[in-house]
């Protein structure tokens, strides 16, 4: 598949989306929003782990920087519920990157296990303020927002804020897509091969991956204030560890540097913790599954699974080639 | 506040700390020798607790709980390094996603077996006595959780320090390659290891399970504190796991009785510092 029809398949699927949501149920339009909200949380993730390779133990720190903003602003200040949504969404872009550019400088010094475990440090500083304190964030009942912004359109309607979160998902998947495809995002896909070559060559590999790491914190804080209104309620389970494991798998899950499949990624995660969890009582195995089963059998994700389908149709002919999937 | 409230908030500090050691010991051995990220760990703890309640249920023995909840979750940790992750090879990223996997079975396994419910192991009542000591009143339990880590610690440091197994860990844990070179069998020093991590976090789950209790949820609410420990003590050494989990244990208690608000972060925000400074720890092994 050339690039060209890759992105009429992925714009053809996005214009299908767009068109039948509506036609659902309600439960079933705010499990895709949610779906897409996440989708940019875990497109924010593949910008580090699958361009970069630099896995982030700490990715819902962002999320929930953008969607405690929200939700503060919303009740303590009573803004943003207006036209000022649109403020807060930029607000909640700029903190998310600002807290990123602090946090980069201690995380991007480090690199495999050690930017594991300095990520989740980070991460669980941000959770033990949401957690703890009380005054500002509601501790452990988190915050309750008062309704989705109105502006004309009345956002409390879930199909129109469907097509909000559908309209910010597209914009970050295109920007995302033009990242990574400009000499910026093959300088990082570079710096994941071979480090050491890249410096050799001239590169300032530490500003690259100190960018991208507040780039994707941008983008996570954007998933943040999103998320903040999907749910109408934050709390300390927004910015839990197990949120940005999530993230990690969706990604793994999907295909690290594909973007797109963080996106796939992201709906099946979210389709077994909210929607299996309904039908059965023992959902968790599943999940549990998934993971352990991805690791085992997907190097590639999903996306992956794709490739060598296609790659071992090409090699019918010659069975050696199809010996050799790719393994990164 | 006088003296007495930094002797007790010390006291209590030191006995909590003593709880971590017992977690964070086995978890930076297996990082230290095998580079695992483990993020099963809290769930051998958790486990551990579970498995010990039942023991009692069914023996009345609580002594009798400890070695055999210990072995039991030993004997867990042990399958799943032979079975998945010796298949994994070193890569960070697949170990942390696929432990977090175990550890979501466990979770759901322990919430079918035990149900939902907060439990509390309930120690004998000779350990339940209130020590006076100076005007002090210091409960039994906690003194016992200290002369536990201390006896545990004593008996870890001797195997490490004063058994040829121990010097074939550290050589492990210095430079794999090398001990391979002179004979060492790594794999099997690995095995040992992670059966050993996963013994020390399922005792620290049944002496703790009278301490913190034993509920849904323990498993990833000590998980980061453990980690905590390691990084601040620094990977793979034993030294650095006493003084990681008594600087955690007391930072914890003071954080909490200080500056309630901001307690986590004050815990957290020292790990992410030292790890940018030093990231082998204050006493880890170049």
């Amino acid at each position: 598949m050339t690039s060209r029809t890759k992105a009429v398949a992925v714009a053809g699927v996005l214009l299908g989306l767009a068109l039948i949501a509506p036609f659902t149920d309600a439960f079933v339009i705010l499990l895709i929003t949610r779906a897409l909200i996440l989708a940019i949380l875990a497109m924010s993730l593949d910008i580090l782990l699958g361009f970069t390779g630099l896995p982030s133990l700490g990715q819902a720190a962002y999320l929930g920087i953008g969607a405690y903003l929200t939700a503060i602003l919303a009740t303590k200040f009573n803004f943003g519920l207006g036209w000022s949504f649109w403020v807060v969404v930029v607000l909640g872009i700029l903190l998310a990157a600002a807290t990123a550019a602090f946090f980069g400088l201690f995380a991007v010094r480090a690199s495999g296990v050690y930017f594991l475990m300095i990520t989740l440090a980070l991460g669980q500083c941000v959770w033990g303020l949401a957690y703890r304190w009380n005054s500002m964030t509601g501790g452990d009942n988190g915050i309750n927002l008062p309704g989705r912004p109105a502006f004309g359109i009345q956002l409390s309607s879930d199909v129109a804020y469907f097509y909000v979160v559908f309209g910010f998902f597209a914009l970050s998947l295109l920007m995302l897509y033009v990242l990574v495809k400009s000499p910026f995002g093959r300088s990082l896909e570079g710096i994941r091969e071979r480090e050491v070559r890249m410096r050799t060559l001239g590169y300032n590999t530490w500003l690259h991956k100190y960018l991208a790491f507040i780039i994707a914190g941008g983008f996570g804080g954007l998933a943040g204030v999103l998320w903040a209104h999907a749910n109408g309620h934050v709390s300390p389970e927004d910015v839990v560890l197990t949120t940005s494991v999530d993230a990690l798998l969706m990604v793994v899950l999907g295909g690290p540097g594909t973007l797109v499949g963080g996106a796939i990624g992201a709906a099946a995660v979210l389709f077994l913790r909210e929607y299996l969890s309904t039908l059965v009582a023992w959902w968790q195995y599943v999940l549990g599954a998934v993971y352990i089963l991805t690791i085992l059998y997907l190097p590639d994700g999903l996306m992956g699974v794709a490739t060598r389908l296609r790659r071992s149709s090409i090699a019918l002919g010659r069975p050696e080639d199809a010996k050799h999937p790719v393994i990164s | 506040m006088d003296w007495r409230f930094w002797l007790i908030q010390t006291f209590n500090g030191i006995s909590y700390g003593a709880l971590l050691f017992l977690l964070g010991s086995g978890l930076s051995l297996i990082f230290g020798v095998m580079r695992i990220v483990n993020l099963s760990h809290g769930s051998y703890f958790l486990l551990g607790g579970y498995v010990a309640l039942s023991v009692i249920l069914a023996t009345g023995s609580w002594v009798l709980a400890i070695p055999i909840a210990a072995l039991s979750i030993a004997l867990v940790g042990l399958l799943m390094e032979r079975l998945f992750l010796r298949r994994l090879g070193f890569d960070p990223l697949r170990q942390v996603l696929l432990t977090v996997g175990f550890a979501f079975l466990f979770q759901q396994a322990a919430l079918d077996i035990w149900g939902g419910d907060n439990r509390d192991i309930v120690p004998p009542a000779s350990l339940t006595q209130t020590a006076v000591v100076g005007g002090l009143h210091l409960p039994g339990y906690r003194v016992f959780m200290i002369a536990m880590a201390a006896a545990i610690g004593l008996i870890l440091w001797l195997v490490m320090e004063h058994t040829r197994l121990g010097a074939a860990v550290r050589a492990t844990v210095d430079d794999a390659q090398m001990a391979r070179g002179v004979g060492i069998d790594t794999s099997r020093i690995s095995m040992f290891i992670f059966a050993l991590g996963a013994f020390l976090a399922g005792l620290g789950g049944v002496i703790g399970g009278g301490f913190l209790g034993v509920y849904p949820g323990l498993d990833f609410q000590i998980l980061p504190i453990a980690f905590a420990v390691v990084i601040i003590g620094g990977m793979g050494s034993l030294g650095g796991a006493a003084i990681g989990s008594l600087l955690v244990g007391i930072a914890d208690n003071f954080g909490k009785a200080l500056f309630p608000e901001i307690s986590y972060f004050t815990l957290y925000a020292p790990m992410a510092l030292i790890l940018a400074v030093r990231p082998t720890g204050l006493f880890g092994r170049e």
